[in-house]
């Protein structure tokens, strides 16, 4: 079988069984990124030295017959707002194209210990604010699927890089479906766990109580075994949980109910999109399942409690680059005299558009008088969402819907008005709201540009999601 | 809508030092997004608390205990950092003479 092919299994019982070494996986790997990536553009900055040298600690391990994580050796790549020691981590940002991280984020450590292998540091939308990649300030990441597109974001190179074969999976982060949409529009899986199931420490903070770490792979057993991997609490993150509800072993698809939210199907959702999901929700009740209608009756509001809680969150986060504690010294050199100068100037020519967008729009909505209109209504609002998961998981066990209203849109369509870049995002917004696992699998046919089916559960019932998916994937052929 | 003196007090606030053509995009973009979130009045929000954290938790502690850096660490940090001198990193004034 071809390398790009070969699951996160796959290429585990290879290793043991020295069909191939670890340096034949990560050399491929590196081949395919050079192939690729002057088209793709999905990477910031390469790490090639590191992987090397992590790879090669495998392949003495393996000739020394120790035990190897079934991630050993696997070749994967992280969004360039994850700290790895040592490596650049931009945030796709001008700002900090001079940064080097200092420390490993939690889930780096993880799964560095476990025998990750390096490739580098993916593209993404500036501070991972965007939902196609364009706001970067290294370029736009394209669509391997199709060049003209998009791959959504904010995790655009995290989503181009797997769908291209230029790693096996990708660390990406989400605040309000930046990794399972970009996981749509490129055709490959993404997950969003759970508020706090993965600590957050080292992620650049976005908006702290929506922001969650996800994984992309090309199926849902390899996103499963990378999140079983970095999960769990960390001391380093105070909001972290132990995620540990493993449902019954004897998985059963006629004991699912699964609830379909009526007001998930509105109007300005692209009819073949429409048409995949109805055809995957008619598949599961042809396997047995049980398919029931349900309300969100709050959901009309998520899209815009989001914006309100996310620009609030992220404008006062942002306040950090400052040119003190982050910044660049060509900046420096221009001498500037008053404090107040430098800092308005710096961000002034820092921030692109979209950041520049949501400092304004959060800081008015958090600004005196303004206060109570908007963000403590959203944030009340929020409760409400919640309360209709909660009423809505008391009877049935999963939620399916649409990861995304439409497929991979073309470049510069959307640019011009802001609120059109948003709905991409009004499907995905409310898990991050309520704190709930979601995840984003493939239902499109071959012919067909990407589409997304969104499996929501209940908190911290990633493992049901997985069993679900898992089971799509094995027998929707 | 947003008027030239709201833009200019939020600029302010956020420390950004935009150009008259900037504030009008702005003004104009924030407008319609204040249109789209205005459909938030809808809600009854009439005795309902409000989430600031979504799964609940509170006051989680850890003992304090001082952690050794490992100098690496320690390296980066200082060398990120733009203006340094020996030992300290070093950052403008923030009371100059005459404020």
């Amino acid at each position: 079988m071809e390398i790009k092919h070969l699951t996160i299994k796959e290429i585990n019982q290879g290793l043991k069984n020295k069909e191939f070494s670890a340096k034949d996986i990560l050399e491929f790997y590196i081949k395919q990124i050079e192939k690729k990536e002057g088209e793709i553009n999905a990477f910031i900055s390469t790490s090639f030295d590191l992987a090397r040298k992590q790879a090669q600690e495998i392949d003495q391990k393996i000739a020394q017959g120790q035990d190897l994580d079934i991630l050993a050796g696997v070749p994967m790549a992280i969004k360039d707002n994850i700290l790895v020691q040592g490596l650049p981590a931009t945030a796709g940002s001008k700002i900090l194209k001079d940064y080097q991280a200092s420390y490993d984020a939690t889930v780096v450590e993880r799964l560095r210990r476990k025998g990750a292998v390096i490739l580098g540091k993916l593209n993404m939308d500036e501070f991972a604010m965007g939902s196609s990649g364009e706001y970067s300030s290294f370029g736009k990441t394209k669509n391997p699927r199709d060049l003209k597109r998009v791959p959504g974001g904010s995790s655009s190179g995290a989503a181009a890089a797997v769908a291209a074969d230029m790693c096996v999976y990708a660390l990406g982060s989400e605040t309000g479906g930046s990794t399972r949409q970009p996981a749509s529009f490129c055709g490959i899986v993404g997950l969003k766990p759970t508020y706090g199931s993965v600590s957050r420490y080292g992620l650049m903070a976005l908006a702290s109580s929506l922001d969650q770490i996800g994984v992309l792979a090309k199926n849902s057993s390899d996103v499963k075994i990378v999140f079983d991997a970095i999960k769990g609490i960390d001391q380093k993150d105070s909001t972290s949980v132990e995620s540990d509800l493993v449902s019954n072993n004897n998985f059963d698809i006629s004991k699912i109910k699964i609830g379909i939210p009526k007001e998930y199907f509105i109007e300005g959702i692209e009819p073949e999109v429409k048409k995949a999901v109805e055809e995957a929700i008619d598949f599961f009740k042809k396997s047995g399942a049980k398919i029931v209608e349900i309300s969100l009756p709050n959901s009309k509001y998520a899209l815009a409690c989001y914006q309100i809680l996310m620009t609030a969150e992220a404008s006062s986060n942002l306040a950090r680059y400052d040119n003190i504690r982050y910044g660049n010294r060509d900046f420096l050199a221009k001498g500037l005299k008053s404090l107040e100068q430098e800092y308005s100037e710096f961000r002034k020519e820092g921030f692109g558009k979209e950041a520049s967008r949501r400092i304004m729009l959060g800081t008015y909505v958090l600004s005196a008088g303004y206060y109570d209109a908007y963000y403590l209504r959203a944030q009340k609002i929020r409760t409400l969402i919640i309360n209709d998961f909660k009423k809505a998981f008391e009877e049935i066990d999963l939620i399916i819907t649409p990861t995304a209203p439409t497929t991979a849109f073309e470049f510069g369509q959307r640019l011009k008005d802001p609120v059109t870049m948003y709905l991409a995002d009004i499907f995905t917004s409310s898990a991050n709201l309520a704190g709930i696992p979601g995840i984003s699998i493939p239902c499109h046919k071959k012919d067909q540009l990407p589409i997304g089916l969104q499996i929501m559960g209940d908190l911290c019932q990633e493992d049901k999601i997985f069993r679900v998916a898992e089971f799509f994937e094995k027998n929707n052929k | 809508m947003i008027s030239k003196d709201q833009i200019q007090h939020i600029a302010k606030l956020a420390k950004l030092d935009l150009s008259k053509s900037e504030e009008e995009n702005l003004a104009k973009d924030l407008d319609s997004i204040l249109d789209y979130v205005e459909k938030m009045k809808e809600a009854d929000v009439t005795k309902i608390e409000p989430t600031s954290h979504c799964i609940g938790l509170t006051n989680v502690f850890r003992s304090d205990v001082i952690e050794v850096c490992d100098p690496t660490t320690i390296k980066i940090i200082k060398d990120d950092f733009l203006q340094t001198k020996g030992e300290y990193l070093k950052v403008k004034s923030v009371f100059n003479n005459g404020d």
